[in-house]
């Protein structure tokens, strides 16, 4: 095992701001990105029982006009 | 049995696929990140030179060779989709450009972040550095000006231009360090002799470079699925699906 303590390897060598500076940034952008792609598919679904609503409300009141 | 080639080019059924290989590539990416930075960190040796700040070269390599990767397969989907129409290919280039922009700024980002210690400065008017800037603004004037058009269809068009023109910039990126030969070092790894790295790093990096590509799988197919959505929501298949609730 090369690391012979956990501060030891936080602390990388003293590159550790640079190394971690760079996963931490790395990973926050992936989780970013797979957020907004859920974010995206959640108000596309508000939108659609939206219109599906729309839709039966439109029915209803033809059928009792 | 003549083979219908052309069944999955149609949204309908590509969301199907798409949606059963999804969860394949998270999987696989998932078990490579971890496989990979465990080599990357507990494995791979202090370099010599650059003690422990050359770890950064995990994300850094990965992230560099997708943003041009998928600038390539983009730009091939959008050829592809403005040759001959078809609507899927232009929406699976529409999905590519915004991992490819993620990847070209985690690059740069790493690149900046290993190169303060390393070369005593965050950014230099290096080559290499130059080309991948620009390959950012590539991407994200293809998303930008996609999104500046309101029709879906020539939005596509639009964007089949710019992806195509942009295309000579990456192998410009790639020889940029023996054209120029400025800062940035030459390739470590290619083809057709042997890699000037230690094994262990070498495969280190090689596995989260395996680890990128199926996770930008997962994720493009991911975006792809809800682009499916957005431009077909008038369908009877969507609908049908919404009613399933398996939207």
């Amino acid at each position: 095992m090369i690391w012979s303590s956990w501060s030891e390897f936080f602390s990388m060598g003293g590159y550790g701001l640079y190394v971690w500076g760079s996963y931490v940034v790395t990973f926050i952008c992936i989780a970013g990105e797979i957020l907004l792609i859920s974010n995206r598919r959640r108000t596309l679904e508000k939108q659609y029982s939206h219109i599906e609503d729309l839709d039966n409300n439109e029915t209803k009141n033809e059928t009792t006009s | 049995m003549a083979i219908n080639w052309f069944k999955y080019s149609s949204p309908a059924s590509f969301y199907l696929l798409a949606g059963k290989m999804v969860p394949v590539f998270v999987f696989i990416s998932v078990i490579l990140l971890v496989v990979g930075l465990y080599v990357g960190f507990f494995v791979a040796p202090t370099d010599f030179q650059q003690g422990e700040a050359y770890r950064i070269i995990f994300i850094h390599v990965p992230a560099a060779w997708m943003s041009m990767f998928l600038y390539v397969v983009m730009a091939f989907w959008a050829g592809i989709g403005l040759a001959f129409n078809t609507r899927l290919s232009s929406m699976f280039a529409t999905a590519i450009a915004p991992t490819g922009a993620m990847f070209t700024f985690i690059a740069l980002w790493t690149g900046a972040l290993w190169g303060k210690p390393m070369w005593g400065t965050w950014w230099v008017w290096d080559a290499r550095l130059t080309s991948e800037l620009i390959l950012f603004f590539l991407y994200i004037g293809f998303m930008s000006l996609q999104a500046a058009i309101d029709d879906p269809r020539r939005a596509d068009k639009a964007g089949a231009i710019i992806a195509l023109v942009g295309v000579i910039n990456i192998p410009i990126i790639y020889f940029s360090v023996q054209w120029w030969n400025t800062l940035h070092q030459g390739a470590s790894v290619s083809l057709n002799q042997a890699p000037a790295m230690a094994t262990t790093m070498l495969t280190g990096m090689l596995i989260m470079v395996l680890a990128s590509w199926m996770y930008s799988i997962a994720v493009i197919l991911k975006r792809t699925r809800v682009i499916i959505l957005e431009r077909e929501s008038h369908t009877a298949w969507v609908a049908e699906l919404h009613k399933k609730g398996a939207i």
